[in-house]
């Protein structure tokens, strides 16, 4: 059977890992080949590289620091950050990322995700989607671009489904309100995005606790990303996965 | 191990992992698409990702299709990874009417549309149980390995020892006969059980060439 995945996530800024709280006040979390490897050896299903200065500095993630994590490690690898053209995928690519993941530049033009799937497989491309929700009394989310900057008017799950139909195999959906708070997933996002796609999503933003990752897979997330309590070692990637085997969701030990 | 092992250039594929892969087990590995190179290395490696239709064409375009299919005719090692799998096959139903190398009688089809498509993650492989009786260590162990597809074999191709995988349905994850080992999932991405299994296929193709049955 299929299990579900614990994908922990780097982001990478300077060749550093950083974390901060909605993509702002950045700390120092060590180095990204060695927290890779640890991730790799406490059973981590897969691995997240999100180049977080990329888009800014109109540049492609850094591929010495790909290369680099890479070389440790043997599992898979989705690398993210200022991809423009499927020729900026294949740069990532060819340093060494499994899958590429498309942000701000897939929001403003579309037809960049069925250009990288049509080259490489859909089974390459991660629609990476950072949704904001609205103050609306019905829930709704907006998605924010430029690593959180910029507020646009595109519906988070009609960009999700949009996306599917270009061709991204797996919509990384991250709740910006919840990104590094640590007070659990937007549950009502992660649902009505997996109740929308027929791809697998990535749960991420605000996981703090074991029973956290439950409810995300409960609310329909294939694999659920984490950055700061893997980072902060508040728990390890094998106690997560304890903690969902006795909850009866498929893992692997 | 001290051969160098050639993947084949297949246009578009992970083919920097293949090869940390093969770093990791001391092996070096060198990319390539020439049809002789492919024809007369020690150990090929057909890496795949992408779609069936553009990689046959890809494979077409620089004689590749012939070099494979004679090296399997010279039951020289190959390792199929992936759509590499597939593109041992006849037909596939990403890519009407494209006809594959046709080493293996079958046609590739889709997952239901009511599965999550791509299987993506890790899931279980289990040797089917006819191999129990061919009494030589198998190679294909019990595992849990990295899977990235939409599409599949589900019928175990006669003559070739097979392990299945559950998605839907049964389907063949990994198909073995003599030095020639084809994969649905990405050993080079699936840890330790990966980097083991391809160490020993490596030892495998190494070894003399196995009796014919």
């Amino acid at each position: 059977m299929l299990t579900r995945r614990i994908i922990p996530c780097l982001d990478i800024d300077g060749g550093r890992v950083v974390k901060g709280i909605r993509f702002q006040g950045l700390r120092d979390s060590g180095d990204p080949a060695e927290l890779a490897a640890r991730y790799e050896a406490e059973g981590a299903d897969e691995i997240a590289l999100l180049d977080i200065s990329a888009g800014k500095q109109s540049r492609i993630a850094d591929t010495q620091t790909i290369a680099r994590v890479r070389a440790v490690l043997s599992i898979p690898l989705t690398v993210g950050g200022g991809v423009r053209s499927a020729d900026d995928a294949d740069r990532l690519l060819n340093a060494g990322a499994d899958k590429v993941g498309l942000n701000t530049a897939a929001a403003l033009r579309p037809e960049l995700v069925s250009e990288c799937a049509e080259r490489f497989g859909s089974q390459c491309i991660v629609a990476s989607i950072d949704a904001a929700r609205s103050l609306d009394p019905r829930p709704t989310w907006n998605v924010r671009i430029k690593g959180g900057d910029s507020r646009t008017p595109l519906d988070a799950i009609e960009w999700a489904v949009r996306a599917e139909s270009l061709g991204a195999g797996e919509i990384l959906l991250t709740s910006w309100d919840r990104d590094g708070t640590t007070s659990g997933f937007d549950l009502d996002l992660t649902a009505a995005v997996a109740h929308s796609v027929h791809v697998p999503v990535i749960a991420s933003g605000g996981a703090s606790r074991p029973s956290d990752f439950v409810e995300a897979i409960a609310a329909g997330a294939e694999a659920v990303l984490a950055a700061t309590i893997f980072h902060e070692a508040r728990f390890s990637v094998q106690q997560i996965k304890q903690f969902l085997k006795t909850q009866g969701v498929e893992v692997r030990l | 191990m001290n051969r160098n092992v050639v993947i084949i250039r297949t246009g578009s594929a992970n083919i920097a992992s293949v090869a940390a892969a093969f770093t990791r087990l001391g092996v070096g590995s060198t990319v390539t698409s020439i049809a002789e190179t492919v024809r007369d290395a020690d150990l090929v490696v057909l890496p795949g990702v992408g779609a069936f239709g553009p990689a046959m064409k890809a494979l077409r375009e620089d004689g590749l299709d012939d070099a494979i299919k004679s090296r399997l005719e010279a039951k020289l090692p190959l390792l199929a990874i992936c759509l590499g799998l597939q593109l041992l096959f006849e037909f596939s139903e990403e890519s009407p009417g494209i006809p594959g190398l046709s080493i293996v009688p079958g046609t590739v089809t889709r997952f239901q549309p009511h599965l999550r498509t791509p299987q993506m993650g890790w899931n279980e492989v289990l040797p089917s149980e006819i191999n129990a009786a061919s009494g030589t260590p198998p190679l294909l162990r019990p595992s849990w390995m990295y899977f990235a597809n939409s599409y599949c074999v589900r019928t175990p191709p006669p003559g070739w020892e097979c392990a299945l995988t559950q998605y839907g349905g049964s389907f063949v994850s990994a198909m073995q006969k003599g030095r020639t080992l084809a994969c649905q999932f990405h050993p080079e991405l699936s840890g330790a059980a990966g980097l083991s299994l391809i160490k020993r296929w490596a030892a495998l193709a190494a070894a003399k060439e196995p009796a014919p049955c």
